[in-house]
């Protein structure tokens, strides 16, 4: 075992690169999850299956009107069912105030800041109108369909075409217009010897995590204790503290186990609901959101409408890119679909317009789903390029790489790792991209038409202030680190622990990462791929100050004595001196010197610096090959790579799922998911797991993901998050591959069989 | 004659709308059974009923009556992971880990069908005494356990290796 040098406390442009991220060992190996065993036993505990005694079932009822007010509001049926404890209306809810919207304060969680079930009005089809408590969660069901609700319609909008005919913008996202212009965009388009002018749509879509929204939660006077399932725990803590008027100290949330988020795991009303229902019968509640339920009052992606003109020389270079368009959003939340996102990085353009308007619609608010921005504009700007690249006779991923800017092309700053380009070449030579053919519709075996497609890939580095982290190191040798951090399948905990016992100098088996816990350090969101970095960075500012305290507790007679972090790397479950190995001493020895049982530090990250400094993104190369039933329209998606450059791989294992698993919903983005909503009322019409269609292990062949492993210098590890790089482009490369399969262009997702066999 | 649940006999339900997954859930305490969707749309919540695997969620419990039902909490013995889960470790099937059970329960049955010569859609010779599980039959017989987190390939691998193991 090599010494791990103690890694520069800030991220500042001069600082030097954190050391582990050159390092092999623990780092990258494909270590099997640590939470596996409890999971495939089933004894992972979720947020619904935490017991509290006492507890009573919740079950809500949903307006059935888009818009309007409740006329007449009948639950005496309700009220008088067997086992029934509360039936909660507007009539008898507690005072409470709306949620703090996401993104609108640090650690605001709320979908949407419109009054819980504080009034008679009704924003949305779908809204709760009544919650109601009962013993078991038969009598809960049962009791909810006696509730009679008579409403006053009012004119609602929930047609998206007609909402698009009032849009308006620049939409405004992180306190940033949407909106990029550089040079005469119109201009050179209009000059250019080559372009496309194409427009395509994305649906509404549902996350579909497995695991239901649920929260098992009780007051312990004014404490409320949650058993949630949040991708934020800090932040729900706090947002429900604003809701009822406490102190955040006073909200715990607990939330080991999520069963898959994707962006939907926040706050929304059926937490605050059982939590003013809990207050008001003075009884633990367990509210389990049915999957209709999800649909009704948990937000998803929303419609966009995008136009990408590209305008170009005949040698394939942009002279002009222009992607602008509307994204569907209500007017009580915070998300105008950023689908301008890998315009603004990927090419080097002489000139863009690109820009976001927003169409205001009666809905259930949209939210973040799987690269909120980037799944829906990649796949715009994607086909696009294919459909440039085949006008102007250029093979797509060349015309790329003839594109490929030397800095980042709309705000001039440097990359901090961008190896775009190698990842195509890699990709395309392991794929086989030699063997398509270049003639659209021209293979084709009995009734099977066969085609390959490529898309870049891409997705920002993040890093949120806020992080920070607690190390206690026992005098056995162990270290436990705890971060308000979360774990919902991406392997945190196991990954985290393999960075921590590198870090430190320890066997992976004498760490122990602790979190999903409001009670420990750092306000961190399992979101937009940054926790690994945001936890990277609180554990280096913890570690740095860790061998700080313990070089002060070593004292004057170690080995180590008068040395400072910067003179010390750790090694064998101790420090050692850089550049005299000989000048050594285990944690054990330097604790039981002096008399400590353990030692704890906690330390905030730095600020994110880096972000400041440079342009700092993820990229990939996604390759596709379909097969088309030319009679029948079936697509199969027969092969596909992922070809990924994001930084060090912490994990080679759970690396590889984790792009598996973003490709994957990319399939179903590209064939087959459509949350579909009536325009008539704004009602969804398939809210279950039925109708509304996710890939199952017939529609996922094998999947290759590779990588380059290039560190990012500027980035804790060298890593960058992985959570949605991999959805990114994947819908393109299918689209693309079903032309050039078929030679029929779908510009409208999902592309499901009756738009291949339309004329 | 009571159910019974991985050895142990339990009582049924006097509310009959009681399913058989909310017995195990709610009343036994067993929630390595999941609820994803209550109307047997996605497979959280298959266990396995005289060696054959249910979706408990369309169940109702008292239909179990003297019957035997074995859980994912009853596929461990001594301490020791069922082969399945232990593959299922190795090859990173899971990764949330909340359609797990299922696909573990399910994959279990699933190839005690495969072995009875039970066919499937994409079984090319009905007559044949052996089904080979292939690839696309082993997809095939589980697209009735959902993975949203894309577990797929893992889950498939994992399978493969047990049922051959098995063989």
């Amino acid at each position: 075992m090599s010494t791990t040098e103690v890694a520069p406390e800030k991220s500042a442009p001069s600082a030097k690169p954190d050391p582990l991220m050159d390092r092999h060992g623990l780092i990258g190996a494909p270590v099997s999850r640590l939470d596996g065993p409890l999971k495939v036993q089933g004894a992972a505990r979720f947020a619904a299956e935490v017991p509290m005694h006492g507890m009573v079932y919740a079950a809500l009822a949903f307006s059935t009107i888009p818009k309007g007010r409740i006329a007449t509001l009948d639950t005496s049926a309700a009220e008088g069912a067997p086992g029934v404890v509360l039936v909660m209306t507007y009539r008898n809810a507690p005072r409470m105030k709306p949620a703090p919207v996401f993104l609108t304060a640090e650690k605001a969680m709320g979908g949407d800041d419109l009054p819980v079930m504080q009034d008679d009005r009704i924003h949305w089809n779908g809204q709760p109108t009544a919650l109601v408590l009962a013993e078991t969660q038969e009598q809960a069901n049962h009791a909810a369909s006696l509730i009679r609700v008579t409403y006053e319609a009012e004119q609602a909008i929930t047609d998206f075409d007609q909402a698009k005919a009032h849009a308006h913008g620049p939409a405004m996202f992180f306190g940033q217009p949407l909106s990029t212009e550089i040079g005469d965009a119109d201009a050179a388009l209009a000059a250019a010897a080559c372009k496309v002018d194409v427009t395509y749509r994305t649906p509404f879509e549902n996350h579909n995590a497995m695991e239901l929204h649920a929260a098992t939660l009780a007051w312990d006077g004014d404490e409320l204790i949650v058993h949630d399932c949040a991708q934020g725990v800090s932040y729900l803590a706090w947002s429900l503290a604003q809701i009822f008027g406490l102190d955040e100290q006073q909200v715990h949330i607990s939330a080991p186990f999520i069963g898959g988020g994707f962006g939907s795991k926040g706050l929304w009303q059926h937490q605050i609901l059982a939590a003013a229902a809990s207050k008001v019968a003075n009884r633990p509640v367990r509210i389990v959101l049915s999957r209709e339920g999800v649909y009704r009052v948990v937000g998803g992606r929303t419609i966009t409408e995008q136009r990408v003109r590209i305008g170009a020389r005949a040698d394939g270079h942009f002279q002009a890119l222009i992607q602008t368009g509307t994204a569907a959003k209500t007017t009580h939340n915070a998300l105008p679909e950023p689908f301008i996102s890998p315009a603004r990085c990927l090419y080097a353009a002489d000139s863009f317009r690109l820009e976001v308007n927003v169409a205001d619609m009666d809905t259930v608010a949209n939210t973040f789903m799987r690269a909120p921005g980037e799944a829906v504009g990649t796949f715009a700007l994607e086909c696009a390029i294919d459909e440039l690249s085949e006008r102007i006779g250029i093979d797509p991923i060349e015309l790329r790489i003839r594109n490929e800017p030397d800095k980042d092309p709309t705000t001039g700053q440097p990359f901090s790792s961008r190896h775009l380009v190698e990842a195509f070449r890699t990709g395309a030579e392991r794929f086989g991209w030699d063997k398509r053919s270049l003639r659209p519709g021209a293979n084709r075996e009995g009734e099977w038409l066969t085609g390959m497609g490529c898309a870049t890939a891409t997705y920002p580095y993040v890093r949120i202030p806020g992080g920070a982290a607690r190390i206690t190191l026992t005098k056995d040798g162990h270290a436990k680190v705890e971060v308000a951090a979360h774990e919902m399948g991406m392997g945190t905990a196991t990954v985290q622990s393999q960075v921590t016992a590198e870090r430190l100098g320890l066997p992976l088996g004498h760490v122990e990462f602790a979190y999903g816990q409001s009670s420990f350090p750092g306000v961190i969101l399992a979101g937009g791929s940054q926790q690994t970095a945001s936890i990277g960075a609180a554990v280096i500012a913890a570690h740095r100050k860790l061998v700080s305290e313990l070089l002060t507790l070593a004292g004057s007679d170690s080995p180590l004595a008068g040395l400072s972090p910067d003179d010390v790397g750790a090694v064998n479950g101790g420090l050692q001196k850089l550049d005299e190995p000989e000048r050594s001493e285990s944690y054990a020895s330097i604790l039981a010197r002096a008399q400590r049982d353990d030692v704890t530090v906690e330390a905030e990250a730095a600020p994110p610096a880096e972000m400041a400094q440079w342009s700092m993104h993820s990229y990939g190369a996604q390759f596709c090959e379909v097969r088309v039933n030319a009679v029948t329209g079936e697509t199969r998606v027969s092969r596909f790579l992922g070809s990924f450059d994001c930084g060090r791989i912490l994990n080679a294992k759970t690396a590889a799922s984790q792009f598996r698993g973003g490709i994957i919903m990319g399939l179903g983005m590209a064939l087959m998911e459509e949350t579909q909503l009536d325009a008539r009322n704004g009602r969804i019409m398939n809210p279950s797991l039925a109708e509304y269609h996710v890939p199952v292990h017939m529609d996922v062949p094998e999947i290759d993901v590779i990588w380059t492993d290039i560190p990012d210098p500027h980035a804790p590890m060298g890593a960058h998050g992985i959570g949605e790089i991999g959805i990114t482009g994947v819908a393109a490369a299918v689209a693309n591959a079903i032309y050039n399969a078929t030679g029929k262009r779908v510009r409208e997702l999902p592309i499901t069989l009756d738009k291949l066999i339309a004329d | 004659m009571p159910i019974t649940i991985n050895g142990s006999p339990a009582e049924l339900p006097a509310d009959a709308r009681v399913s058989l997954l909310d017995l195990l859930r709610e009343r036994l305490l067993l929630s390595g059974t999941k609820l994803g969707c209550n109307q047997g749309a996605c497979g959280a919540c298959t266990v396995l009923v005289e060696g054959r695997r249910i979706l408990s969620c369309l169940a109702l419990a008292v239909q179990y009556d003297g019957c035997s039902v074995v859980t994912i909490e009853g596929l461990a013995a001594d301490g020791a992971l069922h082969p399945l889960q232990q593959a299922f470790v190795e090859h990173d099937g899971l990764q949330c880990g909340y359609c797990t059970p299922g696909q573990i329960c399910s994959a279990i049955g699933m190839v005690e069908e495969v072995r009875r010569g039970v066919p499937s859609v994409v079984t090319a010779d009905l007559s044949a005494e052996t089904i080979a599980l292939t690839r696309d039959e082993l997809r095939e017989r589980m697209s009735g356990n959902l993975c949203r987190c894309g577990a797929h390939n893992g889950i498939v691998d994992a399978i493969t290796e047990y049922a051959e193991a098995a063989r």
